[in-house]
């Protein structure tokens, strides 16, 4: 049976991973420095976390050539999924991530701006190593989620729901919903966001943002019924551990891989 | 010992050799079918279309020597697609023919799951398996797939349960070698895969 994942998610800064809140901008110092990424893989890796997600907040090229090199000493030493995304403009970006080590690369404000790139991605990598990532806000009083990209910054006019089904039918492999009221908060998921992409899109979804606690993690994989759920600031700051929260989620009853049992 | 990573130009085979060596393994990445002939064990990677798999496969010129690498029972393993295109054909581009080593088609995953399987699950191994040695029943491994092989022979390896759809997941007779999974991306177990195939190749050169 298929286990639910449990993704750290590290936001990689010119080489060093960092943190910030309801996407925080690092130009303006907003972002805390929280360590070197590779030795923080190495760490998940051995904690029994699923799979990785590294995203470039770097939008230099000299940024980009660290971030390349961060994902080839990861992928020599952590034998699990890699997942990178950030900036990703064209097939070239998707081929020299993938030359670096990636299994998947993520695209967000690229797929709004060219929604082609993901089916010419997915025909020539195929659906599992495409991810579209969407950037969600709630509208007040209205049960409408608007699709937002650079960062939260700027409004696409796209919706949610008609935005997933659309990236599932150019070829996506995954989606990932990403709150923006949620991010960095600490007080759970968007259950409800989930819940309705579930509803429409058969892809794999991964949940993100928000994540405070284990019960958080808990409340989203068995609400929504998403096959993963990604959290960085509870694991970057050591609360706990990725093995600590896999523990709580399989007494709920969610099938999950325990390291160090099989 | 002489292990050839092939590459034809497709998937991420940087993984793959670094998790080869991790397991101990000699390992040569080569785009050279001729670096191939002698080889004594033989992995082929893969990821992405069976279609434009099988043509970047054959363009290569690799196909020659894989057949006869096969036939003269040398130790082999396929990965993912580098399984699928081992078989007679693909529901995923039925206008292209598999190399018709394992006879059985691959079929896709029904529309009630969802497709692609993307993450952890689970082996039930079978008794006697070189490949699976001391691999514990019900261990995880890493899946990316929308679509899996249906085999016409009964095959040893592992099956693993997906949705309604019991699959098998590896195959291994001791010289053919072929996953599903990828278990260049499967962790401890993984390597515990890969261990065994250095094993297995070992015990050829022997």
């Amino acid at each position: 049976m298929l286990a639910k994942r449990i993704i750290p998610c590290l936001d990689v800064h010119n080489g060093q991973v960092t943190r910030g809140q309801q996407f925080g901008r690092a130009e303006k110092g907003e972002l805390a420095n929280m360590g070197d990424p590779v030795e923080m893989a190495k760490e998940y890796d051995s904690q029994g976390a699923d799979e990785l997600v590294f995203y470039d907040i770097t939008a230099t090229s000299e940024g980009r050539s660290m971030m390349l090199d961060v994902i080839t000493k990861v992928a020599e030493q952590c034998f699990m999924p890699i997942t990178i995304g950030g900036g990703v403009r064209n097939l070239e970006d998707f081929r020299s991530l993938f030359l670096a080590g990636a299994d998947k690369v993520s695209i967000n404000s690229g797929a709004v701006n060219n929604p082609n790139l993901i089916r010419e991605a997915s025909e020539h990598y195929g659906a599992q190593a495409v991810v579209l990532s969407i950037d969600v806000k709630k509208r007040e009083n209205e049960q409408v989620w608007d699709v937002y990209v650079a960062g939260g910054r700027k409004k696409t006019g796209l919706d949610m729901l008609e935005w997933a089904v659309r990236g599932q039918e150019l070829g996506a492999g995954e989606l990932v919903i990403n709150s923006i009221d949620a991010d960095g908060m600490n007080t759970g998921y968007d259950i409800e966001a989930n819940k309705l992409v579930r509803a429409v899109v058969d892809i794999p979804i991964v949940a993100s943002g928000g994540a405070g606690s284990p019960a958080d993690m808990r409340d989203i994989l068995l609400k929504s019924n998403v096959d993963a759920a990604l959290a960085a600031g509870i694991f970057h700051r050591g609360e706990f551990t990725v093995g600590e929260v896999k523990e709580v989620l399989a007494k709920a009853g969610l099938h999950m891989r325990i390291v160090g049992e099989n | 010992m002489k292990t050839v990573v092939i590459d034809y130009g497709a998937s991420n085979l940087h993984s793959v050799v670094k998790a080869l060596e991790k397991a101990g393994m000699n390992v040569q990445l080569s785009s050279s079918p001729a670096d191939a002939k002698d080889a004594d064990s033989l992995v082929l990677p893969g990821q992405g279309h069976f279609g434009q798999v099988m043509q970047a496969f054959l363009k290569s010129g690799f196909e020659p020597v894989v057949r006869k690498h096969i036939k003269n029972k040398k130790p082999f393993l396929g990965i993912c697609v580098g399984l699928q295109i081992l078989m007679d054909s693909s529901e995923e581009a039925p206008e292209t023919a598999g190399l018709g080593i394992i006879k059985g088609k691959v079929k896709r995953f029904p529309n009630e799951l969802s497709v692609p399987q993307m993450g952890w699950n689970q082996l039930k191994i079978d008794k006697l398996n070189p490949l699976l040695e001391n691999v514990k029943d019900s261990s995880f491994v890493y899946f990316a797939n929308s679509y899996y092989a249906s085999f016409s022979e009964n095959l040893l390896g592992s099956s693993t349960q997906y949705g309604s759809i019991s699959f098998q997941s590896a195959i291994s007779d001791g010289f053919l070698n072929a996953t599903q999974f990828h278990p260049e991306k499967s962790q401890t177990v993984g390597l515990q895969i890969l261990k065994n195939f250095k094993n297995i190749t070992e015990s050829f050169v022997s």
